[in-house]
């Protein structure tokens, strides 16, 4: 997973890196609409929250990707993350499982806790933090095994099942719980590689379920898949949000307006509103965000 | 006027966007122009015993029709194309709302038209012609400002509209009376009396929808929804 992960730490690192010296003319007008740093409109605290954030700041080298911001995100809701290409928002969510910190030059700070406890202590264990918090990714990742190997992965590294009967129960139920076990069932051992993109997708859900994850980090899980294929992932959020935190960033504003509870809307580092999904598409406080959502930059 | 409106419809990325909700505005205040002169000539028709005035006005409720169903599929056509959010959202949900009190509208014009019709054919004594001149003029202001806060994008006149409709219910409370007695006098005129009666009541209605219109102008701007509640919520609205 970690090469994986390496590859697509590096080309979020790409895009952030260019966010502030892009100056693209459609947005000039924008620069001259104030965001305020530190001040989020609308609601971004929760009375129970599962992730805590508190002045956040993301820095690559000299450059502030993430500038003070501060959010809850809370037991069992779906957040979208929304925002023009650059504006943070994948940096932002890869803060949660210190998916930055593969990259050398990345420095957060700030005070990040999931349940209390901080993200970024010393004496946190990385591996472990992992497990509870999942990701899936934009392209489909199978590692090149098989099917059942696959998800048999992380339980396996993790030591959660010591006969076979318990891996071959938590492979089952974990490809039933991403939808994927009448495609897969009569054919565990293929390879993965060989299935269709969205197949692959929920492959990779289901992988980040086996782990009995607490969180799952989506980005942009559907940017790779059919229409029908994102109809499944999308039901397969609906589905997970009963039994997980489920944080996802969407460039379809479409689907954060159908999967999300809860829609936060991010601009050049700054988090301008935090608000429920159904305010957030009828009537958004901030006039950026109104700008982002109805097409007039982005 | 335009200036405005490009101002807060105009500057899409998609040029085309832009166009089509442009388009679906200029519709609408075209139809609410032809509505508002219907109103306006089946009123003239009837003080002035004009039948073939009142004609034209009862032919012409067809074009209302039509345009109602034309504006209504370029609305459906924005919404399966652009996926309109936020304010864009709320312009093309309004103008479809709107759209149908214009149509209606139109209907309580025919049916002035039609008891104008009726009444010239009758002839003589205008009893009741004045009221009818009073509250008509009224709505039909109404009307015209609530078209006119649309295309201004004003909720300050919008809310000032919600609150002329309560005293246009009085004006038709007390015209009611005024015929009452008429009736009481004599008999005779208890016919002609109940015709005007009708066509009151048609513009009285006419005020409602000029209120409703008002109602989703402030939607639009403010992103409320005042419908049914009392006009001070909707002033803090407004005022927010």
């Amino acid at each position: 997973m970690s090469i994986n992960q390496t590859i697509a730490s590096k080309a979020a690192l790409e895009n952030e890196a260019k966010a502030p010296v892009q100056t693209p003319s459609a947005e000039t007008k924008r620069e001259s609409i104030a965001v305020e740093e530190g001040k989020t409109v609308g609601t971004p605290y929760s009375d129970n929250p599962k992730f805590k954030l508190r002045n956040v700041e993301v820095f690559y080298g000299e450059n502030r990707a993430i500038k003070n911001i501060s959010l809850d995100i809370a037991r069992n809701e779906v957040i979208s993350f929304i925002g023009p290409s650059g504006c943070g928002k994948s940096t932002f969510l890869r803060c949660l499982n210190r998916m930055n910190d593969s990259i050398g030059i990345c420095q957060v700070k700030g005070e990040l806790t999931l349940d209390g406890e901080n993200i970024y202590s010393s004496k946190n264990d990385v591996v472990e933090l992992r497990a509870r918090v999942g990701m899936v990714f934009q392209k489909p990742n199978p590692f090149p095994k098989s099917i059942y190997d696959n998800v048999a992965y992380g339980p396996r590294i993790h030591g959660l099942a010591n006969r076979k009967a318990d891996l071959d129960d938590i492979v089952e139920s974990s490809l039933r719980k991403a939808g994927l076990w009448s495609e897969a069932k009569d054919r565990l051992h293929d390879m993965a590689t060989g299935m269709s993109g969205g197949q692959q997708q929920r492959l990779c859900i289901a992988r980040a379920i086996a782990v009995s994850p607490e969180v799952i980090l989506m980005d942009e899980p559907c940017s790779a898949l059919d229409p029908i294929a994102t109809a499944k992932v999308e039901e397969l959020i609906a589905e997970m949000s009963e039994s997980y935190t489920i944080v996802i960033v969407t460039h379809s504003m479409q689907q954060a307006a159908r999967v999300s509870n809860r829609t936060a809307y991010f601009h050049l580092g700054h988090l301008v509103e935090v608000n429920e999904t159904t305010k957030v598409f009828t009537s958004p406080e901030h006039e950026l965000t109104e700008s982002y959502i109805t097409g007039r930059f982005g | 006027m335009t200036d405005k409106k490009d101002e807060v419809y105009g500057d899409h990325i998609s040029h085309r966007f832009n166009d089509e909700l442009m388009e679906l505005k200029t519709e609408f205040l075209r139809m609410g122009g032809l509505v508002e002169s219907q109103v306006d000539r089946a009123i003239q028709a009837l003080v002035n015993n004009d039948g073939q005035l009142a004609e034209e006005v009862r032919a012409s409720d067809k074009r209302v029709d039509r345009m109602e169903m034309d504006i209504d599929e370029e609305a459906t056509l924005i919404i399966a194309r652009r996926q309109p959010a936020a304010r864009d959202l709320r312009l093309v949900i309004s103008v479809i709302k709107m759209v149908a009190d214009l149509e209606r509208v139109g209907d309580e014009a025919k049916k002035i038209a039609k008891f104008a019709i009726k009444l010239a054919e009758e002839g003589q004594a205008p009893r009741g012609y004045l009221e009818v001149r009073h509250i008509g003029d009224h709505v039909l202001s109404m009307l015209r400002d609530s078209l006119d806060a649309f295309a201004r994008l004003d909720s300050v006149q919008a809310l000032r509209i919600m609150k002329e409709d309560k005293r246009v219910d009085e004006e038709y409370q007390a015209a009611t009376r005024t015929l009452l007695t008429f009736m009481m006098e004599d008999t005779r005129n208890i016919s002609r009396c109940m015709s005007v009666m009708w066509i009151l009541r048609a513009l009285e209605r006419v005020g409602d929808h000029a209120c409703n219109i008002a109602e989703n102008v402030i939607f639009m701007v403010k992103g409320e929804d005042v419908r049914h509640t009392p006009v001070e919520e909707a002033e803090k609205v407004v005022g927010r």
